[in-house]
């Protein structure tokens, strides 16, 4: 057991109680809490900074709201209703069309409206909010595939986690829905999580679950050496939303979406862990090197920064990367 | 660093006044364990007589008063239909007395000493006079009194060279006049007392008993006093040894009978001695105030008994949370709410662990059935969790009345099961059923309830309970270790399993 513990502390893995203790209790204020656990103030947010976000078509807040379900299906063909203040993709419901007065969910099931009010009061009460708290419902775009995911997706869009420490890209991954995680990007629900090479934006190794993975368990396609298009616009994206919400310990989940590109779906100010198994290496020798550099104020050097130090394969254009950018 | 410094000082700091209050209490006798309790003893006098028909009683027995080596904690009378006095003349007297009583009578009397020196009788008492003896005991007294301070330097040897010559095989000239009249013991010491008197040296003949245990017809053994200026000494009246043992429980002094009964036969007293351990702390506490101590005036066994034992349960949750923390943070076991399984645990305190356990799981998953029944009917979800709340309730009713009639007295413990409690447990593992899956739902109720079975485990032992109560200052200890385990920044046992792929499997 020790050699265990000395081998992952050799690779820098930290524990939920080194996350806590070291760096969210350190670098993310609690008053800040609120703005990344209500999604619409994240959102606000985010659009009153310039940054893309899937645009948000209406809020349900009051019992009294519900009814505006029926006038959503008219309007908009396809949708998303969340929970503001959920975790973990949990009580989402993605709506890609109708049929009849029915809604048409992703997985091609058909609901009732009142199933749907159903729904919506449950999140209004609070059900699927942290705490309990009562909530308020959000309906947003839907974002559709980039066509890059086709082959390893499963029902469902993939996101893109970004861990941003003090601004800086540490670390990251893409979540790939699968059958078992029924669409959802979840890895404790069964998605797979794929390591990001910082430097060159392609995927490394897999897990699911517990177990190292090289294909998509549904699809069967490889997951190895996938390129995120614009990694450099995705990479630049995150560590602004340090500026943004004041976290110095922050998670950024980010889609890509067919026509609109990047978008900033959530932030996170205690993401989770299993980014370290997906990418086979610990977060704290890079933390550290964070906590070590000269902390930047522009966004481009730190992007750098972090392309040309926690790179496992060689970047691309290494040699350019490594010329402060104007 | 300096949160790390400060956590580590602020929790220096209340170890150390936890353990200086700890060792304190012990330096003032409050026994570590129930079992290393001091000796209390128990001794019951029992007093037996028939009055003689159709005359009015009054016993009067010895009560002991000032007792060499030990105090008194407590003492109680029972005698029905008597009344009865207690009254100084000499020493301590209880009188019993009624009207008209027929056949043997019974009263008794029982009074719990500890071992004790701080009680110490030293008030010089008046010189005797010189006996008042005609020819040739007079004469005979002079010169033995002359002879034995010839042989003696102080009070102490005098003492001890007198009461030898008294016992010696072959006694001198003087002695043997003196011995013409003795017959019992009694008359010995009497004998040795007012040859002690020749010299006016004040002395006293003290009856007492010998404390074992388990020792149901203890006899009365008469012991000597004799004032040597200072303290009163005791010397074996059988040898001039100036020694007393360490179990002889001195009961009355001077020449009156242990009984008086006019007008009655067949009087008897019967001492009987029995070790009590349970009264340990009041000990301590009667000690202390002795020494006029006042850190035991403010200990909770002042409080009323009722909130006593409310307390020893209370006192009882920080070592749970304690546990919780432990099996958390550093073994990572997931559970429902933070500190429900502590209050399942002190649930199961009432109704003993394996029913406690059975019962939890029939109610939880009779909630659970009931739960997703009502998921169907749309429900909002405070109402929800209100009728679940009802069910829950109503469950409980019907598992105490059934298993009351099937006789089952365990059965009608569920009653003590925090029903909120047992609700939110019901309502978050069903949304985490939906949400995330059985298997996770079932490894956090699986998880909870190992948590409230090993706090459960170390609250239920004997000795936790004690020191907690007879310690709280203790619990400062535990608040600096959970202040620690605070800062406690290493991995979950559970995280080595789940980080396995990056410990290269070893």
């Amino acid at each position: 057991m020790l050699s265990k513990i000395r081998s992952l502390q050799q690779v820098g893995v930290i524990g939920i109680n080194c996350r806590n203790g070291d760096f969210i209790e350190r670098y993310n204020p609690r008053r800040l809490f609120p703005l990344v656990d209500d999604k619409v103030r994240t959102k606000q947010l985010a659009m009153a900074a310039g940054i893309a976000v899937p645009e948000l078509y209406d809020t349900i807040e009051t019992p009294h709201d519900i009814r505006k379900v029926e006038q959503l299906r008219d309007r908009y063909t396809d949708f998303v209703i969340k929970p503001a203040q959920g975790s973990g993709g949990d009580g989402i419901l993605v709506v890609t069309g109708h049929s009849g007065k029915n809604f048409r969910r992703h997985n091609g099931l058909l609901v009732t409206p009142e199933e749907v009010s159903h729904y919506l009061s449950n999140i209004l009460s609070g059900q699927y909010s942290l705490g309990g708290h009562p909530d308020k419902a959000m309906v947003e775009y839907r974002v559709v595939n980039d066509p890059i995911f086709d082959d390893v997706a499963y029902q469902g869009i993939p996101d893109i986690r970004i861990i941003v420490f003090q601004g800086y890209p540490v670390m990251a991954m893409i979540r790939l829905p699968t059958r078992q995680s029924q669409g959802k990007a979840n890895l404790h629900q069964g998605a797979i999580g794929v390591g990001i090479d910082l430097g060159s934006g392609r995927t490394l190794g897999g897990v699911h679950g517990n177990s190292v993975i090289a294909n998509h368990p549904d699809t069967g396609s490889s997951i190895r050496d996938l390129e995120i298009p614009e990694w450099d616009r995705l990479l630049t994206l995150a560590a602004r939303c340090f500026e943004l919400s004041g976290l110095g310990y922050l998670g950024v989940d980010i889609v890509l979406d067919r026509n609109q590109g990047p978008l900033i779906l959530e932030l996170n100010a205690r993401p989770g862990l299993n980014i370290q198994i997906a990418n086979g290496t610990g977060l704290r020798h890079r933390l550290r090197a964070v906590e070590e550099c000269d902390s930047a104020d522009d966004v481009t050097r730190r992007v750098a920064f972090s392309r040309r130090r926690f790179a496992v394969q060689a970047p691309p254009m290494a040699d350019e990367l490594l010329q402060p950018a104007v | 660093m300096s949160t790390r410094l400060h956590t580590g000082l602020l929790a220096l700091a209340l170890t150390v006044i936890g353990l200086a209050l700890f060792a304190y209490k012990l330096h003032l006798g409050i026994p570590l364990s129930e079992d290393d309790a001091s000796d209390v003893w128990t001794v019951e006098a029992r007093v037996t007589f028939t009055p003689r028909p159709d005359r009015s009683v009054k016993a009067t027995l010895q009560l002991p008063d000032r007792m060499p080596g030990y105090a008194i904690l407590n003492e109680n009378f029972v005698s029905r239909g008597y009344g009865l006095n207690t009254q100084r003349n000499g020493g301590r007297e209880a009188v019993w007395a009624i009207r008209r009583a027929r056949g043997p009578q019974a009263l008794y009397y029982r009074v719990a000493v500890y071992p004790d020196e701080t009680d110490r009788d030293e008030t010089a008492p008046a010189f005797p006079p010189r006996p008042d003896l005609e020819e040739p005991y007079a004469t005979a007294l002079q010169e033995l009194v002359a002879e034995v301070r010839q042989q003696s330097a102080d009070i102490d040897s005098f003492a001890g060279e007198m009461l030898r010559r008294l016992n010696d095989n072959s006694p001198d000239q003087y002695v043997d006049l003196f011995l013409d009249d003795v017959r019992t013991e009694n008359d010995k010491l009497r004998t040795a007392q007012n040859l002690l008197a020749g010299a006016r040296i004040p002395s006293r003949i003290v009856h007492g008993i010998y404390i074992v245990d388990d020792n149901r017809e203890a006899t009365v053994v008469p012991w000597l006093e004799v004032w040597t200026g200072q303290e009163w000494s005791y010397y074996d009246p059988d040898t001039g040894e100036k020694f007393v043992p360490d179990n002889y429980l001195v009961w009355w002094r001077g020449d009156k009978p242990l009984l008086d009964v006019p007008d009655a036969s067949d009087e008897q007293v019967v001492f009987a001695v029995r070790k009590n351990l349970i009264d340990s702390i009041e000990v301590a506490e009667r000690r202390a105030s002795l020494r006029e101590s006042h850190v035991l005036e403010f200990s909770l066994f002042g409080l009323p008994v009722r909130t006593q034992t409310v307390y020893t349960v209370l006192l009882l949750v920080p070592v749970g949370a304690f546990i919780m923390v432990l099996l958390r943070n550093v073994v990572g076991i997931r559970t429902f709410g933070t500190f429900t399984p502590v209050l399942i645990a002190l649930a199961f305190r009432e109704t003993r662990l394996l029913s406690g356990v059975l019962l939890f799981t029939i109610v939880v998953a009779l909630g659970l059935a009931i739960r997703f029944y009502l998921e169907k009917l749309r429900l909002l979800m405070v109402p929800r969790q209100a009728s679940v709340l009802i069910v829950v309730v109503l469950l409980l009713a019907a598992i105490s009345i059934i298993s009351g009639r099937l006789g089952i007295e365990t059965g009608l413990s569920v009653a003590l099961f925090p029903m909120v409690i047992l609700t939110m447990v019901i309502e978050r593992m069903s949304v985490v059923w939906e949400e995330r899956g059985a298997s996770n739902a079932i490894v956090e109720g699986i998880g909870s309830l190992i948590v409230a079975i090993v706090a459960y485990l170390v609250m239920s032992m004997d000795s936790v309970a004690y020191l907690t109560f007879a310690f709280p200052e203790l619990l400062l200890v535990l608040l600096a270790a959970t202040l620690l385990l605070g800062r406690y920044t290493g991995y979950r046992l559970t995280e080595l399993a789940r980080f396995n792929a990056l410990s290269g499997g070893k």
